[in-house]
């Protein structure tokens, strides 16, 4: 029964995207109905699965599954793929803050995009709307998204795609939903398409994140040839794994397991915007905020996390290449994307960079084998985030309707020329002075602490570098929350436009204190037992949930493990629980209210037209930091100037124009030389010349014959007697002789 | 008894005489004529064959009767030629009738 639901969820939302598109586009109040009433199917669906699943005694044991038969195999069986759910520890959690905020934010577009405003006379498809001068007023109002229910049927798919990745049990549906959302990702960065920026940051994101579902795709194809199957269960069997991590991948040094861990790790690193294909992300905040919140904050980037953990067993098994890898890139991209968001003035790009640097921090504790930990922050993460990224989408709306209001023009993401918006937008900034907390992981309250500082507790027992650099990303990342909140809020307003700016409606207010609620207290259901006083007040859901994830090896696997000496035998074990540690609470503490301390120490006094105090600190450094450290040169420069050298100069010139229509003329001009030879040797003297002769000597000899043709009865006589006497002559002859 | 050669003789020199005629007349009734001629010579050396070698059968006779009567048939269509030839030329000379000339 539960299966069978599982099954059903994401299917509404698939529905309302075909609705919407094909009968309802014309009417914005059905559109929204059948999107928001088809995902709320999705949510009860999801909540019930989580509910039964929940009530379950020993669900990593005994976890909600079902599949069916999809493409048919061999005669005998082997190599046909089977489609299905599969709600374990992980899927619950993934789901539950998946459907929350997918809810959430459904409710918030409605806002955003100014349902019941009227239309604007100068909007155009592909663009914001302008506002309108309704009513005869000089003054503009907010009008509605010329392409209002186009947005709806978009966010439905991506619906459709995120929880079809979360529910599968294996890895062909998983796929098929990644990309989906990678579909949905570009369609929804490129919807204001009349953007030049919005396309490009579009076929950019679509791009990047490609290079790393290329290679997960290869990933993929390893699984399936090193295990025969694309089910998540079947691949992650230990016994399975085992065998992998034995055999030799091809690849020097890596085992079958290594190579494929790599590989999703790969696609993980595109989808999640890791370094070195974290460039997509920052662009792609052209796209509506919702969308920003929803897919390149909470869900579809934590897709890249997800995967990296549902196959964390493969990734154990790997050992230390994929791992290393993993906590790596992920260690790196934290405190890289942490410094680059100090510097940036985009409302919007900041948030875009935190969002980089806390997916590393999910990264990296999936490198050190946190993976409870990993998990318990890509949901608390997914609230807080989405919070902030709506948060900021109802500042800019503030700050556009007093810029409509003054009737001027100003950038209404910068946030040198906000200020004082904490008087104008009380409701918005206590929603995100909460989610700014979260982020900042200010202590004991907020999710955000409890789920960083089990990240930094586990890096704290295992890896001292991994520690370091998380423990100063989150310095970083408590400075520039502070810096933000001090930008946004405090002080004075520093601009007309944010003088004027005004909460916006309730349809975007509820879902953003709804999420509040959620970043403050979802964290205190993952609270370690052993921490002091807190401890054990409020039970360890989390810990519950998400523990019993690794199986014990059985003991024929553990032989085999041992003949091959591969010492994965005690990663693949139970984990162990993390200890506690006073120092690294304390430096959790630290960093956190440190951070925050000194962003908002630098900040409060901030005044319009001054330079930044961190420009004045770090020099140089900090228009590098404000060109998010110039990878985008970089690349340009390693990739596509290369590329289209490469187009121009070697394929078009060369390869094209020199070496194919070379070859290509060559091969006319000789086979014009061996026509002209046939002709000139073979055709007209052999061919034609016989025919001719023929001809000719027939003509000839009629000519000659026609003389003996006189019409003269006595002649012809004469000339047979002449013959006959002739014949008759050598008949005689012979006769004698 | 006359001898048989000389039976051949004159029939040889009937021929060429017809012969003659038939090449050298201009006129068409006297290259008939020749014909005539030539087809007598066959016959004398037919009935001196017949007589001088085997006189008890009566084959000889018969082809010369038979010759006879060819000789008359191919006169009357030669004449019937003529005259039409005539009729439509209004020439008996057959180098002037040249219409099948090559």
């Amino acid at each position: 029964m539960l299966a069978t639901i599982a099954f059903l969820i994401p299917l509404p939302p698939l529905a309302a995207f075909a609705v919407i598109l094909l009968f309802t586009r014309r009417h914005r109040a059905l559109s929204t109905a059948v999107a928001v009433g088809m995902l709320a199917l999705s949510v009860c669906g999801a909540l019930i699965v989580a509910a039964g699943a929940l009530r379950t005694a020993d669900l990593a044991g005994n976890p909600i599954a079902e599949s069916i038969p999809w493409i048919p195999g061999a005669a005998d069986g082997s190599g046909a793929i089977r489609i299905g759910v599969w709600v374990d520890g992980l899927t619950v959690l993934t789901l539950c803050f998946v459907a929350v905020t997918l809810f959430a934010i459904f409710i918030y577009s409605i806002g955003y995009h100014n349902f019941g405003a009227p239309e604007g006379r100068q909007d155009v498809p592909g663009l914001p709307p302008h506002g309108s001068t309704a009513g005869g007023d000089a003054r503009r109002v907010p009008s509605v998204e010329p392409l209002y229910t186009r947005f709806f049927a978009f966010i439905s798919l991506f619906a459709f795609g995120m929880l079809l990745l979360v529910l599968s049990d294996n890895l062909a549906t998983l796929f098929i939903g990644w990309e989906v959302m990678g579909l949905c990702s570009y369609l929804l960065i490129g919807f204001w398409f009349a953007r030049e920026r919005a396309r490009r940051a579009a076929v950019k994101a679509f791009l990047v994140t490609r290079i790393g579902d290329v290679l997960m795709l290869l990933g993929l194809a390893l699984c399936w040839q090193f295990s025969r199957s694309l089910s998540l269960r079947e691949i992650l069997d230990p016994e399975n794994l085992a065998r992998m991590a034995a055999a030799t991948s091809g690849v020097p040094g890596l085992s079958a397991a290594g190579l494929t861990a790599l590989l999703l790790l790969a696609g993980t690193i595109g989808k999640s915007a890791q370094w070195p294909l974290h460039i997509w992300l920052p662009d792609a905040m052209e796209g509506p905020t919702p969308v920003s919140a929803l897919i390149h904050a909470a869900t579809m980037v934590s897709a890249g996390v997800y995967l990296l953990l549902r196959t964390a067993p493969l990734l154990s098994a790997a050992g230390a290449p994929a791992t290393d890898a993993a906590a790596f890139v992920g260690a790196f991209t934290a405190l890289l994307a942490a410094a680059i968001a100090l510097a940036q003035t985009d409302i919007k790009r900041v948030l875009a960079y935190s969002t980089i640097s806390q997916l590393g921090y999910m990264v990296a504790a999936a490198g050190i084998g946190a993976y409870t930990a990993a998990a318990f922050h890509l949901a608390m993460h997914a609230f807080f985030k989405g919070l902030l990224f709506l948060g900021a989408g109802s500042v800019i709306h503030g700050v556009d309707h007093g810029a409509m209001h003054e009737g001027r023009e100003t950038d209404t993401q910068d946030m040198r020329v906000m200020g004082g918006l904490a008087g104008r937008m009380p409701v918005t900034f206590a929603a995100f002075l909460a989610g700014g907390l979260s982020l900042a992981g200010f202590p004991l309250l907020t999710a955000g602490f409890w789920s960083k500082d089990e990240i930094l507790a586990a890096a704290w027992n295992t890896s001292t570098a991994v520690f370091i650099v998380l423990a100063a990303a989150a310095l970083l990342t408590a400075f520039y929350t502070a810096r933000q909140i001090a930008l946004v809020f405090l002080g004075r307003p520093r601009s007309a436009a944010a003088a004027h700016a005004a909460e916006p409606s309730r349809w975007m207010l509820a879902p953003i204190a709804v999420l509040a609620v959620f970043a403050v207290t979802a964290g205190w259901a993952g609270i370690p037992d052993n921490f002091p006083i807190l401890g054990g007040v409020i039970p360890n859901g989390i810990e519950r949930l998400l523990h019993p994830a690794a199986q014990p090896l059985s003991s024929a696997a553990v032989a085999n493990l041992m003949e091959t000496r591969q010492p994965i035998c005690c990663i693949l074990a139970a984990p162990e629980k993390t200890p506690f540690s006073y120092a690294a609470l304390m430096v959790s503490f630290l960093v956190s209210l440190g951070g925050l301390l000194l962003g908002w120490l630098v900040y409060r006094r901030y005044q319009a037209e001054q330079k930044d105090p961190l420009e004045r600190l770090l020099g140089p450094a900090f228009g590098f930091l404000q060109a998010g450290c110039r990878f985008d040169d970089l690349y340009r420069i390693l990739f596509a100037v290369p590329a289209r050298w490469i187009a121009d100069v070697v394929v078009s010139d060369w390869i094209d124009r020199r070496i194919l229509d070379g070859a290509l003329h060559a091969a006319g001009r000789a086979a014009g030389g061996v026509g002209r030879l046939l002709r000139n040797g073979i055709d007209l003297p052999l061919i034609n010349g016989a025919a001719d002769r023929i001809a000719g000597g027939t003509r000839r000899a009629g000519a000659e014959l026609r003389s003996l043709q006189s019409g003269r009865v006595q002649e012809y006589l004469l000339i047979g007697l002449l013959v006959f006497t002739a014949c008759g002559a050598a008949l005689v002859w012979r006769m004698l002789n | 008894m006359i001898p048989l050669s000389w039976y051949l003789l004159f029939a040889a020199a009937l021929f060429g005489i017809g012969l003659y005629g038939a090449l050298a007349r201009r006129n068409a009734v006297a290259i008939v004529m020749g014909i005539e001629l030539m087809l007598n010579a066959v016959n004398v050396n037919l009935l001196a064959f017949w007589r001088y070698l085997a006189p008890a059968q009566m084959n000889g006779q018969v082809f010369a009767a038979v010759l006879l009567a060819v000789a008359a048939a191919e006169t009357a269509v030669g004449l019937a030629l003529i005259i039409s030839v005539y009729r439509l030329r209004n020439t008996v000379l057959p180098e002037e009738t040249d219409l099948m000339r090559g």
